[in-house]
């Protein structure tokens, strides 16, 4: 696995808010097929990073490689249809439609339909299948009905991540997606990550250290915006200068 | 329980009182023919509403400027008939075609800046084209466009004074142009534009190109603005600055807020509501009619639509 092809690279990236420095020369490669985790304590500056990665914040100095090719310059749509999809740490929905209609729209869109005017939105076959399939892995196809704003936090949370996926990824980056989860909705979002395809990519930020230990196969620490270590999760987990940072901040690093 | 395929097609069938409001509404020059004139202000309204409702209910663009797009196509069909041909469906296409331009160069304004920054200049737009229109001479400045006469409808029905063969002819536009919208909104061109009316930053990270989104829609809701300036230079045989007023503009938002927006019915509901209300509290109380309905829409606005037309949750109490 350590030796497969790197499919997305930050190299040198800084990104300077005034005088703060947020992001400090941040190299990062991620493996194809990587679970990679993205861990530091509050403020390290990862969703700084993730929003640079895709192009939302645009990085003061280095560059961004994607399967190759420098997306540095790219916009943020034109890098989702390059492959690289996220989720977002507070949800981002479509309150106003139904689970059914964003995963429609999104499939469409995905699929090159998006400026079709003539026809209605679910006339194509494999759109709706590819609607059904993701409704019915999410558990949401008994409230693909109802409009997204009423819909229970969990719900909504699975949604989030079904929209990414309805993108077809070949990088996800997953920006704490269990977080606000109660308990008993979690371990349904934790089944679906784990259950994410092989060929996918995915960086994943994560508080909870039970889903990270769990799910990683490379762990990047970030700390006060730069690359503290790398390594596999057991390296990291034993890590002193890691669990210094840790302990510092009153959080546990456990082994899951 | 129905599948994905049953729901989403629910969401675009034409529902029973559909054919049954359209058809009521091409016999209303006969059923009320007295009226005839009203009808057609209303209709032309209502198709004006709906384009802005295409903007600010589906994408999310505000816009005081609206009128700069009706008053193109009016004075664009006017001209036309002046200088070209008195035919009334080919007027309106080139008047469709002169705002639709318009409305291209102006979305290159919109793309960039906040919803305030595309407030200011909507409103800028409009304003610079009232100023033209008062200044050339083309357009017979403050006296507004005068001797213009119209040919008969498809070589065929003259239009008459009681205005009936206009109502008609506005009518049969506004459905046509209704049909053509209420399939835009409904494909997945349609759920994109929601989409990004709803949560832009979402909008780009599921792939959507924003602002070319944007000014695809904003385009389109000037094509139809300027139909419905068109048909409005075209029943009157006149055209005068005050169709690119700052009022025109505002009343416009009001009455799509009235009918509710995101529905393109919200348009043609607002335009019937609003100017019944006018016409009727203006013969009570010619002068100070805007009061009533300012006072209508702060309670439309506090209380809420779906209670307004709900009598019977008046005085039902809260709900525990």
């Amino acid at each position: 696995m350590s030796n497969s092809e790197i499919v997305l690279s930050a190299q040198g990236l800084v990104k300077r808010f005034g005088g703060i420095t947020a992001t400090g020369n941040v190299n990062l490669d991620l493996r194809k097929g990587a679970r990679h985790a993205l861990i530091g304590p509050n403020g390290a500056g990862k969703t700084t990073l993730i929003n640079l990665l895709t192009g939302v914040l645009e990085p003061t100095e280095g560059r961004i490689v994607l399967e190759g090719q420098d997306i540095t310059d790219l916009a943020p749509h034109q890098r989702v249809r390059r492959g690289m999809v996220r989720t977002f740490q507070i949800n981002q929905l479509f309150d106003t439609l139904t689970p059914l209609e964003t995963l429609a729209l999104t499939v469409s869109q995905q699929s090159g339909l998006g400026t079709r005017w003539w026809q209605p939105l679910g006339q194509s076959k494999q759109v709706v299948e590819r609607c059904e399939q993701l409704l019915e892995q999410f558990h949401l196809t008994e409230v693909m009905n109802q409009k997204t704003n009423v819909l229970a936090y969990g719900k909504r949370r699975l949604l989030e991540i079904a929209i990414a996926l309805a993108c077809e990824p070949r990088v996800l980056l997953l920006d704490e997606p269990v977080a606000g989860v109660p308990a008993g909705e979690r371990e349904e979002l934790l089944q679906t990550v784990a259950a994410l395809p092989a060929d996918v990519s995915v960086l994943l930020i994560e508080h909870d250290m039970d889903l990270v230990f769990s799910f990683a196969n490379r762990m990047t620490v970030l700390v006060n915006g730069t690359v503290l270590t790398e390594g596999d999760p057991d390296t990291i987990a034993n890590d002193p200068q890691v669990k210094a940072v840790y302990l510092g901040h009153g959080e546990e690093l456990a082994h899951g | 329980m129905r599948n994905a395929t049953q729901s989403l097609h629910d969401l675009q069938r034409w529902k029973l009182w559909e054919p049954v409001l359209w058809l009521l509404a091409l016999a209303s020059p006969w059923l009320l023919s007295t009226h005839a004139l009203i009808i057609n202000e209303i209709a032309i309204v209502a198709l004006f509403a709906v384009s802005l409702d295409l903007i600010l209910g589906y994408a999310g663009i505000v816009s005081l400027g609206h009128a700069a797009f009706f008053g193109m196509g009016a004075y664009a069909a006017a001209l036309f008939a002046k200088l070209v041909m008195p035919d009334p469906l080919v007027g309106l296409v080139f008047a469709v075609a002169v705002s639709t331009a318009l409305g291209a160069l102006c979305s290159l304004t919109i793309m960039r800046g906040t919803d305030l920054t595309r407030l200011m200049v909507t409103m800028g737009v409009a304003m610079i084209l009232m100023e033209l229109a008062n200044k050339l001479d083309i357009t017979g400045g403050a006296d507004g466009l005068q001797g213009v006469i119209m040919g008969p409808l498809l070589g065929r029905f003259e239009f008459d004074l009681y205005g009936r063969t206009a109502a008609l002819y506005s009518i049969t536009v506004l459905l046509v142009l209704f049909v053509l919208l209420r399939r835009l909104v409904n494909s997945p061109l349609g759920g994109t534009l929601k989409a990004l009316r709803d949560n832009r930053l979402r909008a780009m990270a599921i792939g959507i190109p924003v602002t070319s989104r944007l000014a695809v829609v904003y385009t389109i809701a000037a094509g139809v603005a300027g139909a419905a300036g068109g048909l409005m230079a075209q029943t009157t045989s006149f055209a005068s600055v005050d169709l690119f007023a700052f009022d025109r503009s505002a009343d416009l938002m009001l009455l799509v807020v009235i009918g509710g927006t995101g529905w393109l019915y919200g348009g043609v509901a607002g335009a019937i509501v609003f100017k019944l209300l006018q016409d009727w509290i203006s013969s009570i109380t010619p002068q100070y009619w805007t009061f009533w309905i300012g006072l209508f829409l702060v309670v439309l606005m506090l209380i809420g639509r779906e209670r307004v037309i709900r009598p019977q949750t008046w005085f039902g109490g809260k709900k525990k």
